[in-house]
């Protein structure tokens, strides 16, 4: 179990009723970028939250962050999970919209000894809007913040769920720069729709589909195989799918 | 001239006091989405708490009465906080469960009450200045007015500083907006909740004694008649703005004092009139953040 950080064995999550995963397996290796692939709406997202006990689930969630002991996390709270050293980057980015940018970030230090600097040096902006409302920042800045809240802590791992989703080119590739230096010293289950930064960050790929893990193994791999790609994301080349 | 002077200020004082009572309504209902309906029983507790320290020290002198307050506060304030923790904290989501059981407990409370203090009203005295007059453009103003205002600002400058300046000021902040992101940011959120039920506590038991005091007695049912006015400031207000309860509160009270006195005794009538406009123009109040 050295070289795995989390385990996911049978977890089934359920959102107001409706089942949204089913039985999903799978491990993320201790290292580097783990990309959690899969068309819109297979359950990506309710993966990450049922990890993190945000929604109603069922199933095994092993984390292996302290030492390499195992630790279950499947009966614990979402408080209690994420300060075992645990990050999240939620889709959306679910800023504090009526919060500053500095109290966003006060708010989720955790550490005695938070990393002011570390975010300071990766998102400069931030620290020139340090007083402005969150709500009023752009969908990148937004984006820079909750990477940033993620940061400040010195996490085992962290869960980034779609961190590029509506974002301009060039936002798409400073967010893509901050991830690839996040994650020389920290891995990273890392939800994403945009193949090209999947491409540049991701060693591994776990692809979702109707719920379930269809597909575990090399990102490379997987974005090499145009009929994978096609019959598991519905990008009909490759190419199309870079673009 | 005199006339409104007297309308407008009384009715600031009595708009205090639905501030006090609304305030932790408000606060309750926008980090946690929970109607407290047991709220008034915490004003009510504070108010025979008070009365019971004041009777006991003897109740004309300005030491007893701020005793009286402090103890109020603190009284109301733990009510509130067990009430979180031994009730509400197991039925977070459950809308029907909270109500069914802050009205079974808002019922519960009010026949201890009058198991123990009896049905009838207790008359309470204060310090003699209470009980006067001060004259301004013409009106003589009831000084008891004058502590509700003053005690409704230092409750409310009192709640913002709290939440601008500490570090469970800002959960709440955050929580209000965002609960469960709050949590995904490994803070227990449920600290906080009991932290506002316990200020909204203080600040009712502040206006039970305070209300004993503009009333001129005490009575197990004084939290229940407040408490339906509080609610509808907290409508008007915005749920979960606390600013937005304190702008209610004022005009709420102003205007079901000008109309009791220009239009016959209908100040409860025009104040549920201006909730149902507030209703159908602006649903989310008049601060609220729309859903």
């Amino acid at each position: 179990m050295s070289n795995i950080i989390l385990s996911v064995k049978g977890l089934s999550a359920r959102i107001a009723g409706q089942q949204v995963v089913e039985d999903v397996t799978f491990e993320v290796p201790a290292t580097g970028v783990t990309a959690l692939l899969g068309r819109n709406g297979v359950g990506k997202t309710s993966t990450i939250k049922g990890i993190l006990g945000l929604i109603e689930r069922k199933g095994e969630v092993t984390f292996f962050g302290d030492d390499q002991k195992a630790t279950r996390l499947d009966k614990q709270r979402t408080h209690r999970i994420v300060q075992q050293g645990i990050g999240y980057v939620p889709e959306d980015r679910e800023v504090f919209s009526k919060l500053t940018v500095a109290e966003n970030l006060r708010l989720a230090e955790r550490d005695s000894n938070p990393r002011r600097d570390f975010v300071a040096e990766l998102f400069p902006d931030l620290v020139a809007r340090a007083g402005q409302l969150a709500g009023t920042l752009s969908g990148g800045q937004q984006q820079m913040l909750s990477l940033g809240r993620a940061l400040l802590n010195t996490n085992k791992l962290l869960l980034v769920d779609e961190p590029t989703k509506g974002l301009a080119p060039i936002i798409v590739g400073e967010v893509a720069a901050a991830l690839a230096e996040a994650a020389k010293t920290v891995p990273i289950l890392l939800v994403e729709q945009n193949l090209q930064v999947v491409r540049q960050l991701a060693a591994g790929a776990i692809v979702i589909e109707g719920g379930r893990v269809v597909h575990t193994g090399s990102a490379s791999e997987f974005l090499g195989d145009e009929e994978m790609i096609q019959r598991f994301l519905g990008v009909a080349t490759a190419a199309e799918a870079a673009s | 001239m005199s006339t409104v002077v007297l309308l407008l200020i009384t009715g600031l004082g009595l708009g205090a006091l639905y501030f006090l009572v609304a305030s932790g309504l408000s606060l309750i209902y926008g980090l946690m989405g929970v109607l407290n309906f047991a709220h008034g029983s915490f004003l009510t507790l504070g108010a025979f708490a008070g009365w019971e320290l004041a009777r006991r020290l003897g109740s004309d002198n300005w030491g007893t009465f701020i005793a009286s307050i402090a103890l109020g506060a603190v009284v109301g304030a733990i009510f509130a906080a067990a009430t979180e923790f031994f009730l509400i904290r197991r039925l977070y989501e459950r809308h029907i469960e909270q109500v069914l059981v802050t009205v079974g407990l808002a019922l519960a409370s009010v026949a201890l009450f009058d198991g123990i203090w009896g049905t009838d009203p207790i008359y309470v005295t204060g310090p003699k200045w209470l009980g006067g007059t001060t004259q301004i453009l013409g009106a003589s103003i009831p000084n008891n007015r004058f502590i509700l205002i003053l005690a409704a600002v230092l409750v409310l400058l009192g709640i913002v500083l709290f939440l601008k300046y500490t570090r469970y000021g800002l959960i709440i902040r955050a929580g209000v907006e965002n609960r469960s992101m709050v949590t995904a940011l490994g803070i227990d959120v449920r600290r906080a909740f009991t932290v506002v039920f316990a200020i909204g506590g203080a600040a009712a038991g502040i206006g039970g004694v305070l209300a004993s005091s503009y009333y001129g007695y005490v009575a197990p049912s004084i939290g229940g008649s407040l408490l339906i006015f509080a609610f509808i400031v907290t409508v008007i207000g915005g749920l979960g703005s606390l600013s937005g309860a304190a702008i209610a509160a004022a005009l709420v009270a102003v205007l079901q004092q000008f109309a009791n006195f220009y239009l016959g005794g209908t100040g409860d009538f025009v104040v549920v009139l201006l909730l149902a406009v507030v209703l159908l123009v602006r649903p989310s109040g008049l601060l609220g953040s729309k859903a």
